[in-house]
Formats: C-alpha cells, sequence, structure tokens
C-alpha cells in the first residue's frame, strides 16, 4: 500500500539535473562500499547505540503514527537506537529530499535514515542508484519470511527489489460500504456504473496522485480493460492508448456523478471515514482489509459497515523499507528495520485495534508459541476471512503508474 | 536610528553606552535580515539562477512557466478577491462596531473577550469554522432534518468553495478581533468619546458623529495594521489548506506544494510564485493606498453637506450582529472541538454524539508530548530574545534621548506587510545551497520575525508610560542605572511585561508556514501536526490537536494575568486589572 506516487517526471528530472549540474557527476560516483559496514549483527548492534534514526514514512493515518510511536519507544529502550518519524505525506517528498542532496553533493549525513517506500518512488531511486545495499538478507529477521516462497516479496510493481529494501507489510484493496444504505454493493465496473447512476453523488475517491486515488485507477482498469496482462509491462506509446481507453471513457461517464459532481475530491484515504459516517457517500474503497473494522472500534464508522471485494480481483502488493545512500545512521535503520520485522511488531501491527495491517513473515514457519501471536487474532467484525478475499491481482509496472496520473491530472485535475 | 545626544560627563557609563547605542538597530536588524536574505534567496531562483540545481545563468524561464501554470490566474485572482475581501469586512464591522458602541457596557464586554479570542491560533480557529460549517457540521445537525429536509447532508461544496468565500469567513473571525485591539489602543489618543459628544451635542447621529470626528484620526492610525491584515489574508496558508479550495488552491499554498513536490526543477516555479505573491500584494496595497485617498475625498464632501443621520438604529444592530458573528463562530467552533474530541460514535444529523469516551485524548496523548515541547522550546526562546531585544531598545532609548519616531515605527510592521512566502521560500532555497541543516534554531529565528513586532508593540506603551520620577528617587538613594532597571522598573512592569511575553508565545504557537518551510518539514509544532491532520479529516484527533494547540496559546494569557495578581497581592496598583 502507501507509499505515494507522483514521482512523474522524477526520472525526466534527475537526467537534466545529471546534464546541468557537474557536481552530479561526481556524487554520482556511488553507494558507501558495504565493506565499510560492520558485517557482524553483534557489531551492528554496537555501532547502532546512540544513533538517531530519521525515518521518512507517510503520516496521513494517526493510527499508523501511533504504531511508529509504539516501535521508537521498544527500539529506544532495547537498542538504544532513537526513531525521528519525519511525517510525510507523500513519500516524493523524502526521494526529492535525497535527490536535492545528492545534486549538492552531500554524499554522506543525509537527512533521511530509512524510509518507508514502494512503487514508482522505489524505482526512481533504484534507477538513479540512490539507495543503499544490498542489506536486506542481512537481517536477522529476514529467514522468517521465507522470500524463496514468496516471490511477490522480492518483486515491488513487477521491478526486482535486489536486497535494496525489506518487505514490512502487505496491502490489499477492498471496498467498504454502509448496509444501512446500500443492501447489494456492486461487484463489477458494469454494476459500479449502474448502481451510481442510480445512487449520484454517494461515491468518491481521493484525489489522484494520492496513492489511494490512483489505486482506485489501476483497480478500476483491471476491471474494465480487455488486456490486463499487459499491465505487467512497461507501458509503451504503443499499448498505452488502447489499454487505457476504457477507463478513461468510464471516468468521463461517472465523473458527473461522484461526490461533489467530481469538483472536488478527499484529499486521503481516511477523509473517506469522516465522509461515510457523516452519511455523504455509501461506498468507498481502502487499502486494507482491516481498515473498516479498526474504524467501527474507534467510533469512526457505523457499526453497519462491511466490507467486500470485486468479483475480477483485488489490487494487492507489499509495501518496503530502504536505506539512502547517504544515510547518516546506516546501522540505526538496519536495527529499526530488524525491529520491525520482528514476529513482536509484526503480529502488533496486524492487531485490528492498532493498524490491521497483515504480515508479511511466514507465519507458519515460525514457533508454535510466536504462531499463536498472529493466530489469535480476532478479525474484526466488518473483516473479511482471508479465503474470502478472492484473487489477488498484481500491481501494474511503475510506468502504467506515472502515466494514468499524468493523464487524470490533465483530464480531471488542475494540473500542476 | 541614533539621533545626536549630549555626551554625558559620567565616564562610568560610556562603555554600555558604546554598546546600548546599537540596541535598535540590532533589533531591526534580527527582524530584517531574515526578511531581507529570505527575499534574495526567492528572487534569484525566480529569474533562474539556482546554482545547487544547475541554475547558474539568469532567464526568464520560471516566470513564463509560472505563468504558462493553468491556475495561475484564478489563484492570482483568488488571492486579491480572499485579500481584500476579508480586509474590507473585518475593518467596516470593526468601525461600525466602534462607533455605534463605543462607551457602552457592551462595548467594554467585548473588550475582555478580545485577549482571548486573539490567542486562538488561526488553524484552530478555522477547524472551528470548518466543523461549524460543512455540510454535515454543527449548523447543519442543529437544522436537520426539521427544517431543511435534509436526512443526509446536502452535496455542496463547503468549505474548500472555489471562490474562496469559507476562508474568508474564518479569516474575518480572526480579522476582526485584531482590528478591534488595535482601534481600541489608538482610540485612548484621539479624545475619542469627548469629540463625539460634542458632535451629538450638534446633533448628530451617535454612529454618523463618529464617523465624522473620529474615525479620521483612529484611521491614521491603525492604517498599518490594516495593511498587516491585507498582506495575511491575501497569502496565508494555513488556512487555506483548512478551509480554501483546493482545485486550485490559493497561490501561496500552490507555492508551499511546489516546495514540497518531488521534482525539484518546480522549485523554480515556486519561487517565481512566491515573487508573484509579493508583487500582488504591493500591487493591492498600492490600490488600497489609493482607494483610501478617494474614499476620504468623497466622505470629506458627504460631511460638508452637514446631514445629521441621526436614524441610525438599523445600522446599529446590523453592526452588533455583525461583530457578534465571528466572536460567536470561533467560540461555538471551539465548543465542537471539544465535543468532536470526547465524541464516541456521531452520526448526522444527531446534535450530540451517542456517548462520550476518553479514548482519542488518551491514544494520542503521547503523541502530543513532542510537539508541545517543541511548541514551548521555540516559543520560549523567541520570546526570550524578543523580550531582550525590546527591553534593551526601550531602555537605550531612554537612557540616550534615542526616539523612535512614528515613521521608523512604521519599520517594526514591515515583516508583517511582505507576505510570509515570499522570503520564507528564500530561506529554504539558502539552506540547500548552504547546505546548512535547518533545525529548531533556524525556526525560531523565523519565529521572531514576527513574535519581535508584536512583542515590541505591547510592552512599548506602558514601558514608556513608566513614571520617571521613580528613577530619581531611586538615583537619589544611590543606585545605578542597572539597579534601577533590575529593582524597579521591571519589577513595577512586571504585568506588562507577562502580557507582552503571552502575547509573542501565542503568535510563534501560531506560525505554521515558518515552521514548516525553514524546518523543512522536520520541525514538528502543535500547528504543523494539527495542520498535517487537515487531509486526512478524523475529527477527533483534529480536536484534540487543535484544543491543545488552542490551550498552548491561552495558558501563558491566563498566567499572564493571574501571576501580577499573586506576586503583587498587596500594591493593588500594580496589578493592572
Amino acid at each position: 500500500m502507501m507509499v505515494r506516487p507522483r514521482a512523474v517526471l522524477m526520472g525526466l528530472l534527475l537526467a537534466a539535473a545529471g546534464v546541468l549540474s557537474p557536481v552530479v557527476q561526481s556524487a554520482h560516483a556511488q553507494p558507501a562500499p558495504p565493506s565499510a559496514l560492520p558485517t557482524d549483527w553483534a557489531e551492528t548492534l554496537r555501532a547502532a547505540r546512540g544513533q538517531t534514526v530519521y525515518f521518512h514514512a507517510w503520516a496521513g493515518s494517526t493510527h499508523i503514527n501511533a504504531y511508529i510511536a509504539w516501535a521508537s519507544r521498544i527500539v529506544e529502550q532495547r537498542y538504544g537506537v532513537r526513531i525521528e518519524h519525519v511525517k510525510l505525506s507523500d513519500t516524493s517528498e523524502a526521494v526529492s529530499r535525497i535527490l536535492a542532496e545528492r545534486t549538492a553533493g552531500r554524499t554522506t549525513g543525509g537527512a533521511v535514515d530509512l524510509v518507508w517506500i514502494n512503487g514508482e518512488n522505489f524505482r526512481a531511486m533504484k534507477e538513479n542508484n540512490l539507495l543503499h545495499g544490498p542489506w536486506a538478507s542481512t537481517l536477522p529477521n529476514w529467514s522468517l519470511l521465507n522470500a524463496d516462497e514468496h516471490p511477490e516479496l522480492t518483486t515491488d510493481f513487477t521491478i526486482a527489489t535486489d536486497g535494496l529494501e525489506v518487505p514490512w507489510s502487505r496491502a490489499q484493496v477492498v471496498f467498504y460500504y454502509d448496509t444501512a444504505r446500500l443492501e447489494e454493493p456492486p461487484r463489477n465496473m458494469k454494476a459500479f456504473e449502474a448502481w451510481l447512476r442510480d445512487n449520484p453523488g454517494r461515491f468518491t475517491y481521493p484525489l489522484p496522485p494520492e496513492f489511494l486515488g490512483t489505486t482506485f485507477l489501476k483497480q478500476a482498469l483491471y476491471g474494465l480493460t480487455p488486456d490486463p496482462e499487459e499491465l505487467l509491462s512497461p507501458a509503451t506509446d504503443a499499448n498505452y492508448a488502447r489499454v487505457t481507453a476504457p477507463l478513461w471513457n468510464f471516468l468521463d461517464r461517472i465523473t458527473p456523478l461522484l461526490w461533489r459532481r467530481g469538483r472536488a475530491y478527499p484529499p486521503s484515504g481516511p477523509r473517506q471515514l469522516q465522509l461515510m459516517a457523516d452519511g455523504e457517500i455509501d461506498l468507498a474503497i481502502s487499502f486494507n482489509p482491516g481498515e473498516a473494522s479498526a474504524a467501527i472500534s474507534r467510533y469512526e464508522l457505523p457499526p453497519t459497515v462491511r466490507t467486500y471485494v470485486m468479483e475480477y480481483g483485488s489490487l494487492a502488493n507489499a509495501s518496503f523499507l530502504a536505506i539512502p545512500f547517504n544515510a547518516s545512521a546506516m546501522e540505526g535503520a538496519r536495527v529499526v528495520a530488524n525491529f520491525l520485522l520482528s514476529p513482536e511488531a509484526q503480529a502488533r501491527k496486524l492487531d485490528p485495534d492498532v493498524w490491521g495491517a497483515e504480515t508479511v513473515l511466514d507465519v507458519d514457519m515460525l514457533p508454535e508459541r510466536e504462531r499463536e501471536a498472529f493466530t489469535r487474532m480476532e478479525p474484526g467484525v466488518a473483516t473479511l476471512a482471508p479465503d474470502a478475499l478472492g484473487e489477488r491481482l498484481p500491481e501494474p509496472h511503475p510506468s502504467w503508474t506515472e502515466r494514468l496520473e499524468m493523464e487524470w491530472s490533465a483530464r480531471f485535475g488542475v494540473g500542476r | 536610528m541614533e539621533r545626536p545626544f549630549r555626551s554625558g560627563s559620567v565616564t562610568r557609563l560610556h562603555q554600555d553606552r558604546s554598546l546600548l547605542r546599537h540596541a535598535p538597530l540590532v533589533m531591526l536588524g534580527a527582524m530584517f535580515i531574515p526578511v531581507m536574505a529570505g527575499l534574495a534567496g526567492t528572487f534569484l531562483p525566480a529569474i533562474g539562477y539556482f546554482p545547487a540545481l544547475g541554475g547558474d545563468s539568469l532567464s526568464p524561464g520560471p516566470i513564463l512557466d509560472l505563468v504558462r501554470w493553468p491556475g495561475f490566474f484564478k489563484a492570482g485572482a483568488l488571492s486579491i478577491t480572499t485579500g481584500v475581501g476579508v480586509t474590507l469586512l473585518s475593518l467596516a464591522i470593526v468601525i461600525l462596531f466602534t462607533a455605534a458602541w463605543q462607551g457602552t457596557r457592551l462595548f467594554s464586554a467585548a473588550e475582555r473577550l478580545l485577549s482571548p479570542l486573539l490567542s486562538v491560533p488561526h488553524a484552530a480557529a478555522a477547524f472551528g469554522v470548518a466543523f461549524l460549517l460543512a455540510p454535515s457540521g454543527w449548523l447543519a445537525r442543529v437544522m436537520s432534518p426539521w427544517a431543511t429536509g435534509w436526512t443526509t447532508p446536502p452535496d455542496v461544496l463547503i468549505p474548500q468553495d472555489p471562490w474562496g468565500l469559507t476562508m474568508m469567513a474564518g479569516l474575518v473571525a480572526k480579522e476582526v478581533p485584531f482590528l478591534l485591539l488595535m482601534t481600541i489602543a489608538a482610540l485612548g489618543q484621539t479624545e475619542s468619546i469627548k469629540s463625539r459628544t460634542i458632535a451629538q451635542s450638534l446633533g448628530y447621529g451617535r454612529t454618523w458623529a463618529w464617523m465624522t470626528v473620529v474615525l479620521p484620526r483612529v484611521y491614521e492610525q491603525i492604517r498599518l495594521p490594516v495593511y498587516a491584515v491585507l498582506a495575511y489574508a491575501m497569502s496565508v496558508v494555513d488556512v487555506a489548506i483548512i478551509l480554501g479550495p483546493n482545485a486550485p488552491g490559493t497561490l501561496s499554498a500552490q507555492v508551499v506544494s511546489w516546495m514540497s513536490d518531488a521534482d525539484l526543477a518546480l522549485r523554480y516555479r515556486a519561487s517565481a510564485g512566491a515573487l508573484a505573491q509579493l508583487g500582488l500584494v504591493g500591487g493591492t496595497l498600492i490600490l488600497w493606498r489609493l482607494m483610501e485617498l478617494s474614499v476620504g475625498c468623497a466622505a470629506r464632501r458627504w460631511a460638508y453637506l452637514g446631514r445629521r443621520m441621526q436614524r441610525d438604529r438599523v445600522l446599529r444592530h446590523a453592526a452588533l450582529l455583525g461583530a457578534a458573528a465571528p466572536i460567536l463562530a470561533v467560540l461555538i467552533g471551539l465548543a465542537s472541538l471539544l465535543v468532536w474530541s470526547f465524541a464516541g460514535f456521531w452520526s448526522y444529523p444527531d446534535v450530540l454524539p451517542l456517548s462520550f469516551t476518553w479514548t482519542t485524548w488518551l491514544r494520542h496523548a503521547s503523541d502530543l508530548r513532542d510537539p508541545i515541547m517543541e511548541t514551548v522550546r521555540i516559543g520560549a526562546m523567541a520570546v526570550g530574545i524578543s523580550l531582550a531585544l525590546t527591553i534593551i531598545t526601550l531602555e537605550a532609548e531612554q537612557r540616550f534621548n534615542l526616539k523612535l519616531t512614528t515613521r521608523r515605527l512604521g519599520l517594526l510592521y514591515a515583516p508583517l506587510l511582505v507576505p510570509q512566502v515570499a522570503f520564507l521560500v528564500g530561506l529554504q532555497t539558502l539552506a540547500l545551497e548552504s547546505g546548512l541543516d535547518a533545525g529548531t534554531a533556524a525556526v525560531t529565528v523565523a519565529h521572531i520575525v514576527f513574535v519581535l513586532p508584536y512583542v515590541f508593540l505591547s510592552i512599548a506603551g506602558p514601558y514608556r508610560a513608566w513614571d520617571a520620577r521613580y528613577a530619581t528617587i531611586s538615583a537619589a538613594m544611590g543606585a545605578g542605572t542597572q539597579r534601577t532597571l533590575w529593582k524597579i522598573r521591571l519589577p513595577m512592569l512586571l504585568g506588562p511585561l507577562l502580557v507582552a511575553a503571552a502575547i509573542g508565545f501565542a503568535v510563534s504557537v501560531g506560525q505554521y508556514l515558518p515552521t514548516l518551510l525553514v524546518g523543512a518539514g522536520r520541525v514538528q509544532t502543535l500547528t504543523t501536526e494539527a495542520v498535517a491532520l487537515a487531509s486526512g479529516g478524523d475529527r477527533r484527533v483534529i480536536g484534540v490537536f487543535a484544543l491543545t494547540q488552542t490551550l498552548a496559546a491561552a495558558v501563558p494569557f491566563m498566567a499572564a494575568i493571574a501571576l501580577p495578581r499573586f506576586f503583587w497581592r498587596n500594591r493593588r496598583a500594580l496589578q493592572h486589572r
């Protein structure tokens, strides 16, 4: 989930920066040699003690922020590593900062130590050598992922992670609706359009390029295009228009039927909760199957809300943790990442009262006692059982995301 | 700054004289150097010079790029209409209310409400207004469905309407108390009641009498605060994020989002936009000045007609309504923040939640700790430095007879007339160019630019009005100037000093843009945290943060009132009741 786009022009920009600034050439040289870092974990822990890790992470949800605050307290107590959560509204802000630092020639002592990332932001950083590593497999908890059996944990929007990032969380698209006002929700895009025609103003999605808004575009595209398999390879000028035409026709038809007639969109996913609680909309998209249950328990949604999935499948992805090439606290960042991968931290993340996000660990591989922390977790009242979540659709190649966002802005936004 | 003075004969004084003499310059420097440096840092990228991004030649590119941005003219026009609209409306309310009600018990009651209202941060007031006016807000809930027929909230675009009307309402609610305070301060020097009574005895109606004989003198003195309101309302960002349109946003809000974009090339456009905002404010100020002249001219002609305008009852009540609406909006808005922060499930159109709970406060108590510490740290440092600079300057003025003339006093307002975004963008650019790390210290320096004028303006009056005969007596008893300052003058001025500190602290607490841009997102205060929550729209959490922010600004005010009463409980005249 998460990890916002808008890295649209990133590639072009990087190229331009390279041409323009001689500083870049020298800085291009690259990631600090891994040999400079401790190889053994005890040594890493020793070096990390006393470090402050600036963890740049999307902060649009107060519950995720509270989870990170919890992790900060534990990590400081146990390992003497302080976490400063730098709260981003868009992950591209961190990418932009790292880029600015490299352009200014700062190859060490950077402002970002650890970043929550995936998709086109990861691609932009990987392609431009802005990442430290490979380091993922040096973490003691790496083995708990059983990554060999789970290829989706080593590919990020079809791009190989190459050990430059470790998976942290999983996400899958679901829709939630209020059963008090909507009995039978639409399960495909055709039914969706018909429902909206009968109930104008009762649906909206976050303003792209907010990541959940873009996710709605991709989820709808999967349900509309006759050629979904083409989404897994890079978009080209030859296939882009053909593959996405059904989506734009669909959006042209439904936009006047949206909340506020499509003249305004909620700025974020959580805003939809408030809209539904206020009775302004009846149906909303989420990237977290547990979100609705958690919101009910916090009084943010009426208890009559339920979750469902589209019959053609739901977009699913993993999000990751990465360390920039010029991070100031390399060891501290690895200690934090390792803790976030621990069964303790992952089980707490799964708790619907805390965050309700699916674990990346292979729970079956865990020892009995630790496994229990995962299995005894009660799913919330509005959460679907794992086998009811339907088919998982892989994220399209990032080039699709970038083009979709650009075209959406040109057609329905006001341009940047 | 300095004026010639007769050289003293006491040689002991010579040492601090040389230092102290320059105190006024140091104070102005603390305000002007950041502004000037920031403006330079904005101007150069706007014309293509930005070495860290490879821009080393001058070009009109960024400005052309800005003009070609499709929202440019709309955003610029929005900046002018909201700025002028807010200023006109606030000024009209304040003038009419003062004209119609000055000298009544009602007016004194309003006067007492001013300080608490002023201490409410803009962001908190804006959230309150949003909770009140939204289609699912308190106003709609109270009226629905029995009066309106709305069983679900109406599908209307409020807040964030494209004309910026909700944003204007939120700003008027905060600017009316500010202008009213400035007007009351000016009234003290105009013999207003006497003048009005004479005019009334000539048969003029109460309101019109005031407007004819008092307003010209008062306006002369509140002109700069009015300009400050105009500049602020044209370029405000936090209120615009909460209440303003977002498709497109206001020019300043757009500049801020370009500054944080992944596409670094957009920083050229951001700088050009900040420069355009500066130009817009400058141009509008000139237009406003021209409007003042023509309105003055027309009003003079109207006054010569000698119309008495005795029937002003309707006008008087309209003025009362106009003044009451913003005050009530802020107070009820704060109440709705309070209710939301304790709300269990609360669906539309229930007027109150089904249940109340502590969970939201408990859940976020630990998240509040760091922002509170940061807010207090920055506020305390900014206020401490501002207070020190102010006292040193006033002391120098007194000891060496250096007078800040009225015209020079205008310099104090100058930073308030420059749109914040215009120089803060430049400060961030300079930080990037120089590789310096923006942090708490840099943010404090930026806050001082805004805190210092308020501290100075609020303390200068009482400081100068202090009866110098105490100093004479203390000198006669053998105390030096330093001892007199520390043992007599400052203790006697405890009340005004604390009020000045409280005002300064409230100003610091409310600063959004200086904290965000100079801190590069890494310095998190209650204000930046609260505004960041706006996009999530979780009203319970917003309630918690906005109320904490309001308390952070209000508690020092309460202390400023309570402490002198405690310390000077046996010295009635020092309690400044």
